[in-house]
């Protein structure tokens, strides 16, 4: 019996692709951000005036609709991915590509 | 009734000010109403943020300056006294001196760890190149809530990896500190950071800014909203820009504190500067009225013609910013070119932002407008200060009544017991920790984490090496101080000095950090006028004078206080031998405990005995004696200066048993105890219990050559002390018939994994933790 209730929520799980944006808030001093550009000036790329380095993450992950992948994702991100205090995020949930067999 | 009281009531203020204003600058309406009568008009906005900065605690230390005037400040090596400049300097002879200081960064650290912790070091940092010494060491101490608790792992984690990641870029190594945990401090973490450095006597550059048209420079860092306490946010309607505004965490740069430093101490040589001041808390605001202050001037400053880092900043936001690794330098009229010119070289922006002026006022424009004026003696001379009634805290009568009897159906065998408070996180290794940290950058450490004393190598100014030595410690007991102000603030005191002499070195001078809670609650002042006064009656039988140091208040978590934690800092000098190192050194060496010999049950009060074994945290700590303190430790220094004794190590968590298993471990030799044992402690296991594991103070654990053991006995005994034989170092077991008999190997083990599940794996430990940021 409980076994074909699990197999059938893991039937109704659809793969997903999230794309993650971290980044500081913009109020926030960026070291990484002002090196790069005085790297990049060094450069002679004058023409750059402001550098903010983030980073971006993708997540494969599987879930019931798209707004329970949502709901998780954004979970991961106050948790884990980025730090609130000081990021901000942003993201997307996409239907994934199915499993290559 | 009412309509008479009304009537008595002061005169309605000239001006209406709502309490949400007076509440963002930290003012009472009694303190407005002084600043209006000391004005005779009312502020405007960016003048009453500059009365909310200065009159602040961590600013003006409206509730600790009187308390302060207790410690003894002086004494002839005293080179820069507490309060004269950044931070104290002590002669060391030959023309060196010592400059060191202790800072809190208590409350950024429980919002950001890792920012709060690295910005902690940077700004202690600062405040000693301000002065022209070059930084060559750094001591962290830090309490935490207990490391079940997820959020407590997460400020662990992030504030010990902040500490790290600041020291490290700079090239100053992390020598020494502390690590504590008690649940008083979940919520509310203590970043304590202390820097020392070196420097030729004559070289101090003075905080001060003097001679009328000298211009004053802002270098470094441009200016954010960094750490601004957020009251033109919270005035103005939530709006899409709202995020822009919202007051930001500071974080630290430490590669530009680090091209900050090397240009400033370059600067020192020049000539072309009469002072400098760094920007610490409340920025521009206090470095340029303290600096005016100090030089019996005025500034005028144009915060149009500083940096920013953002648009829109208004003229209170650059005030009142604190944003990192900036510096306010005070340049030689007809030099500013040749000091902009030395910063370029750096890599480093500079802008003449005002001018000294002749009149004492700090006078603020944007461009033509005038924002601010006032007399620098209003933000300083006119600081009010409180002295309050303080009341002791009415469970102290009661906690010291605890009936160590009570104890003696549930003691553990001495050898659990030993164990348990080894592998405890009061007392465990903290290797794990230090060995994030560069220990060891400048080659000049000797002894670092892990001694009761880091002792360093003294170079002089033209970098080479000398016959000197200073040695450097943290110390502090907050549950000590909790249980007993007057005698845990002696205690911290009394074990930083008696720390610094197990090395080797005598204690020059000390540098202190108060953390307390809410100074309005009577207990909590009186647990801060008591352990000052223990604090200040330590400091002066010692030698030990405060140069420096940092009052954090309102440390204080959902209503509840933290152990009133007073942190010591202290600097001692090692001239012409080796420094002796706390571990035993050779099989054959006979071991003694130099100090009172004490094993009656009340020695128990409130040691980590009572709180790790039986989660018990009361009774009366063991009072300190500071004559006899003076005695021990002045035997100590004569015995290492004749060469008599191998290694030395104090007594204090956990007591002898602990000091005796520290030995072994470290050395990785036992020791055989063959002490004729008192009746009333082999027949009590009470007894034998406080024998272990009391901490009555002002005892050292040292040993010596066979050969040398009457000549240290004779010492010992021309100045009355007592000095007990307890066996010889041999084997690899911490045997004490009949009580304990341990191998080294299991008590290692012990005490080397305590820490080791929390300072691993960081990010799977992040995972964990954050969950609770958002519940």
């Amino acid at each position: 019996m409980s076994e074909t209730v699990t197999s059938e929520i893991v039937g109704q799980l659809q793969r997903w692709q999230a794309r993650v944006e971290v980044t500081l808030k913009p109020v926030v001093l960026d070291p990484q951000g002002d090196a790069v550009l005085h790297g990049l000036h060094q450069l002679g790329f004058d023409a750059v005036s402001r550098v903010r380095v983030g980073k971006y993450l993708e997540l494969t992950l599987a879930a019931a609709s798209q707004n329970d992948a949502e709901t998780l994702v954004r979970q991961m991100c106050d948790r884990l991915l980025a730090n609130p205090v000081i990021e901000s995020y942003t993201f997307s949930v996409e239907p994934g590509n199915p499993p290559t067999a | 009734m009412p309509a008479d009281m009304s009537a008595d009531k002061p005169e309605v203020p000239l001006v209406a000010i709502d309490q949400r204003t007076l509440d963002e600058v930290a003012l009472s309406r009694a303190e407005y109403l002084q600043i209006l009568e000391l004005l005779g008009r009312a502020p405007n906005d960016v003048e009453l943020g500059l009365f909310g900065a200065m009159w602040s605690e961590h600013c003006g230390y409206k509730n600790s300056r009187p308390l302060l005037k207790r410690f003894p400040t002086s004494s002839p090596r005293i080179l820069v006294k507490a309060g004269e400049e950044n931070a104290g300097a002590v002669d060391i002879g030959d023309g060196l001196a010592v400059v060191m200081k202790i800072e809190s960064h208590n409350h950024p650290s429980a919002i950001e760890p890792y920012q709060g912790a690295a910005t902690g070091v940077g700004g202690i940092v600062r405040d000693i190149f301000t002065m022209g010494a070059r930084p060559v060491a750094l001591l962290d101490s830090l309490r935490f809530g207990p490391l079940s608790e997820p959020r407590n792992r997460y400020l662990f984690s992030g504030i010990v990896g902040g500490v790290g990641g600041y020291g490290n870029c700079l090239g100053i190594p992390t020598v020494g500190g502390e690590i504590y945990f008690d649940a008083s401090y979940s919520g509310n973490p203590l970043v304590n950071a202390m820097c020392v450095g070196l420097m030729e006597s004559g070289k101090l550059i003075p905080a001060k800014a003097s001679g009328a048209g000298n211009p004053v420079l802002l270098v470094g860092a441009a200016t954010g909203r960094d750490g601004i306490h957020g009251a033109t946010f919270a005035s103005v309607e939530m709006d899409e820009a709202s995020e822009e505004r919202r007051p930001a965490v500071q974080v630290g740069d430490p590669f530009t504190e680090k091209l900050l430093m090397e240009a400033c101490l370059e600067l020192r040589d020049t000539g072309w500067i009469v002072g400098m001041q760094d920007l610490g808390a409340a920025g521009l605001t206090s470095s340029t009225v303290e600096s005016a202050h100090k030089g019996h001037a005025g500034i005028d400053l144009d915060v149009s013609k500083a940096p920013r880092r953002e648009s829109g900043m208004t003229p209170y936001e650059m005030m009142l910013s604190e944003s990192q690794e900036r510096m306010l330098v005070i340049a030689r009229r007809g030099h500013e070119d040749d000091v902009r010119a030395l910063f370029a070289r750096w890599g480093l922006r500079s802008d003449v932002v005002g001018v000294v002026v002749d009149e004492p006022v700090i006078r603020v424009r944007e461009g033509d407008r005038i924002a601010a004026e006032l007399e620098t003696r209003l933000l300083t001379d006119e600081v009010p200060a409180y002295v309050r009634d303080g009341e002791e805290p009415p469970e102290l009568a009661k906690l010291w009544q605890f009936d160590m009897s009570s104890l003696a159906n549930s003691l553990p065998a001495p050898a659990d017991a030993l164990l348990k408070l080894l592998g405890s996180h009061d007392l465990c290794s903290r290797e794990d920790v230090y060995r994030t940290y560069d220990t060891m950058v400048g080659a000049n450490t000797v002894l670092g984490p892990g001694s009761d004393a880091a002792v360093l190598r003294v170079r002089d100014a033209a970098d080479h090496e000398t016959d000197k030595y200073i040695a450097l410690t943290t110390d502090g007991n907050g549950r000590l101080t909790w249980l007993d102000p007057f005698n845990g603030g002696a205690l911290a005191v009394a074990e930083a000095a008696r720390n610094i002499v197990c090395s080797g070195a005598t204690p020059l001078a000390l540098t202190n950090c108060l953390n307390f809670g809410n100074p309005e609650k009577p207990t909590v002042y009186y647990q801060m006028s008591r352990a000052i006064d223990g604090m200040a009656a330590a400091a002066r039988i010692l030698e030990t004078p405060v140069i420096s140091g940092n009052v954090s208040l309102y440390n204080e978590s959902f209503g509840t206080a933290i152990y009133p934690t007073p942190v010591i800092g202290m600097v001692g000098l090692l001239e012409g031998r080796e420094p002796v190192p706390c571990a035993f050194q050779a099989a054959g060496d006979a071991v003694g405990v130099l100090g009172p010999w004490s094993v009656t049950p009340d020695t128990l009060g409130g040691s980590s005995y009572l709180a790790e074994v039986h989660d018990t945290r009361a009774g009366r700590p063991p009072q300190l004696d500071l004559e006899i303190e003076r005695t021990v430790q002045q035997v100590t220094l004569a015995a290492s200066a004749a060469g008599l004794i191998r290694s030395a190590h104090d007594c204090s968590d956990g007591g002898l048993g602990v000091a005796l298993a520290e030995c072994c471990m470290w050395s990785g030799l036992g020791l055989h105890i063959a002490l004729q044992m008192p009746e009333d402690v082999t027949g009590s296991a009470l007894a034998a219990t406080a024998l272990l594991f009391g901490e009555a103070p002002s005892r050292i654990v040292v040993s010596a050559s066979p050969e040398n053991w009457d000549a240290l006995s004779a010492l010992a005994e021309a100045r009355g002390m007592m000095l007990t034989r307890l066996g010889s170092v041999g084997g690899d077991r911490l045997s004490f018939p009949p009580l304990l008999d341990v191998p080294i190997e299991e008590m290692f083990t012990t005490w080397r994994q305590g820490l080791r599940p929390f300072a691993e794996t960081p990010e799977a430990e992040q995972a964990h933790v954050r969950t609770d940021r958002i519940e």
